[in-house]
């Protein structure tokens, strides 16, 4: 797998589409490369959705092109579906149908052989240890193990891409690592991953990234390129009370809005000595506690932010 | 081109039926209570029917042609009426449905070989079963007054016959009729259900992205339906013929081919739905409106189609249980063939091709 490394899976050039009115994407452009984890990065209503279902040709484009494996998801779609692993971003397998069920149903609708269909069931149900569960029907799993469970459907069939949306959503955090795990596996067994997330600790997983809003790109690279390349630098302000601190500071030395991060809130500022000094001189004024205040390294989220706050140019 | 993967679709639609409590009441409750409901509850026959008398003649030629009422079985003398002010009160407690009314001069005009007006008057506020009765007392009436001018001439007994339900039992006009009906609503209801569950869930997305075409999918899905509807059809046929004695003249054959046709039409009716419906309810809806109603009104399943204004008469054209309940009553009670029925035939079958085409051609492999 290494020798391809370079080959382009997925390449998306002006890509558009729009339902009635809504333009859901406006000027998509993203190449996928071979083995690689490439996460696209957006809130909701961004075109996370509709990008992934034109890919696997669920959807027709409004405009542009997209190849996948070579192929054109809207004439070779057939082609395209049995190398490539799908998984929607709602839960849905058959509720009534046990684990077992719900891979062997895949299993063969996919047309693989008996022989190997059983191999490959009992691979994916060590591999994502439902296999207590294997009995259990998929209505009653726990969410983690539903999304398990919807994965491994998605790689009876071996594919070389497989296009995620959003699989953690709604997933308790011990199992969405668990997950993560399970997707470092399949990087190395060489199988190229394009994965949704409106989770930014987990962009930050990704051998690439691309930044979407309203329809567009914003930024793409390696995350910590696309984080680095941030134009402003962020003064960091830590405090037990961030939300009335957050409010305090806003538009402190020219920063915009203040982010909360937890027990931290972050501002965007050009300047950060002249910085550090006015949000001191304003927190002792509003009689606002604070543990710190000192520069901090912009991170994927304080990127994001400060680019969906961009006045739009042209519409 | 692939051969055909339709057998994990089929197995896993069995799975939801088996597991799902709702289809398994549609399918095995449904259609033995419809029976029953349809074949007792909603019984047309005329089995005794509460009658008042008012003889102002009170001879024994009146007593005589009284007798041929409380003797055919279906009157029974409930009250004995005075005068005719007596009649109202009497209908308007419902407890009699008819009065027979014997003039002072019966006796006497049949002696004298003069005409005399009998009366009955009937309750028409049911007018279904008024009907039955005013035609029940007419043939009584009919056939005593037949037998009298007969008399010391003529030997002979006039008889009215109705013909292929002499007795005019309404089981033999529901329970085929029936048939009719469970099957689009089997059919037509569930599929369109089935579908659209997929769809409101979800897994028609996971689907659509494996190598599943779209004939596959429609196949695999319908599939078990026309094998319960067949076992239904088939069940009722039974318990048609061997409880109810609902008679069999036709052709065995004939009836499974046409069953065949009228499934098709169910089938492409229940995929058309799903395609316009974007949740199970909607298509319950849709299909309970657009197949059951219709089947049920608009066939001539209880109610005859030739006593329907003129631009109902021309919507019950695209009924297609209309045209199989004409074929398999047809069969059933008359022994028709093909060649009395190929005219039903051809116009289900259109309707079916037409439907079909309609259904596969809007059930789309995209999501829009």
């Amino acid at each position: 797998m290494k020798s391809n490394d370079q080959e382009i899976i997925v390449s998306v050039a002006g890509l558009q589409k729009s339902y009635g009115e809504v333009e859901a994407l406006k000027d998509m452009n993203l190449e996928v490369r071979a083995g690689e984890r490439f996460g696209l990065i957006g809130p909701d209503g961004s075109g996370k959705t509709t990008l992934l279902r034109l890919l696997i040709g669920l959807l027709v484009p409004g405009g542009g092109e997209a190849r996948v494996l070579g192929f054109d998801p809207v004439t070779q779609a057939e082609k395209i579906k049995s190398d490539v692993g799908y998984m929607p971003q709602r839960f849905s397998l058959y509720p009534d149908l046990t684990v077992a069920e719900n891979l062997q149903f895949f299993a063969q609708v996919y047309r693989i052989p008996k022989a190997e269909r059983l191999r490959l069931t009992e691979r994916l149900l060590k591999f994502s240890r439902l296999g207590p569960f294997q009995d259990r029907r998929a209505g009653a799993l726990s969410g983690g193990m539903k999304q398990k469970l919807a994965l491994s459907c998605t790689l009876i069939h071996t594919p070389r891409l497989l296009i995620l949306d959003e699989p953690t959503t709604g997933v308790d955090p011990v199992s969405r690592e668990e997950f993560w795990n399970i997707l470092d596996d399949l990087r190395r067994q060489g199988v190229t991953v394009l994965v949704t997330t409106p989770y930014m600790d987990e962009a930050a997983l990704c051998d690439r990234i691309t930044l979407v809003y309203q329809g567009k790109v914003l930024a793409s690279g390696i995350p910590d390129e696309v984080a680095a390349s941030f134009p402003r630098r962020i003064v960091q302000v830590f405090t037990p009370q961030p939300q009335e601190t957050a409010r305090a500071l806003a538009g402190v030395c020219g920063s915009g809005a203040a982010q909360l991060f937890g027990d931290r809130v972050h501002l965007a500022v050009t300047d950060v000595d002249v910085c550090l000094r006015e949000t001191r001189a304003r927190l002792i004024a509003a009689q606002l506690p604070f543990t710190a205040i000192r520069e901090g390294k912009p991170s994927l989220e304080d990127m994001f932010v400060h680019l969906i706050q961009q006045p739009t140019t042209n519409d | 081109m692939l051969k055909p993967n339709l057998i994990p679709i089929i197995r896993k639609e069995f799975i939801h039926i088996r597991r799902d409590p709702r289809s398994l009441l549609i399918i095995i409750i449904m259609p033995l209570m419809q029976l029953i409901l349809y074949s007792y509850a909603i019984n047309m026959d005329v089995r005794d029917v509460k009658l008042g008398v008012l003889d102002e003649s009170r001879t024994p030629a009146s007593r005589d042609l009284l007798r041929r009422f409380t003797g055919s079985g279906y009157f029974l003398q409930r009250a004995a009426l005075d005068t005719r002010d007596d009649v109202e009160p009497l209908f308007r407690q419902g407890s009699v449905k008819a009065v027979l009314v014997i003039p002072r001069d019966y006796a006497e005009s049949i002696r004298r070989r003069t005409s005399t007006p009998v009366q009955i008057l009937v309750d028409g506020s049911d007018s279904n079963t008024g009907a039955i009765i005013l035609n029940t007392a007419q043939q009584l009436l009919t056939a005593a007054s037949m037998d009298l001018s007969a008399a010391g001439y003529v030997p002979f007994q006039i008889r009215a016959n109705i013909w292929y339900n002499p007795e005019q039992k309404s089981t033999f006009f529901i329970v085929p009729g029936l048939i009719a009906v469970l099957m689009m609503m089997i059919c037509a209801l569930l599929t369109s259900v089935t579908i659209a569950r997929e769809k409101e869930t979800g897994t028609l997305e996971e689907i659509l992205v494996a190598p599943v075409r779209p004939f596959e999918l429609i196949i695999g899905k319908v599939t078990p339906y026309v094998v319960l509807a067949s076992m239904d059809a088939l069940l009722i046929l039974l318990v048609g013929r061997f409880w109810f004695g609902i008679p069999f003249r036709g052709s065995p054959l004939l009836v499974a081919g046409f069953s065949l046709i009228y499934l098709l039409s169910a089938l492409s009716l229940g995929v058309l739905i799903s395609t316009l419906a974007r949740n199970q309810q909607i298509a319950m809806m849709i299909a309970n409106l657009g197949t059951m109603l219709p089947s049920i009104l608009l066939s001539g399943f209880i109610f005859p189609i030739s006593s329907m204004p003129k631009w109902l008469q021309v919507v019950t054209l695209i009924v297609p249980a209309r045209y199989f309940l004409e074929i398999i009553r047809g069969i059933l009670l008359k022994g028709n063939g093909f060649d009395v029925l190929w005219p039903q035939a051809a116009f289900l079958l259109g309707l079916s091709v037409v439907l079909l085409a309609v259904s596969v051609k809007r059930f789309k492999v995209r999501l829009e």
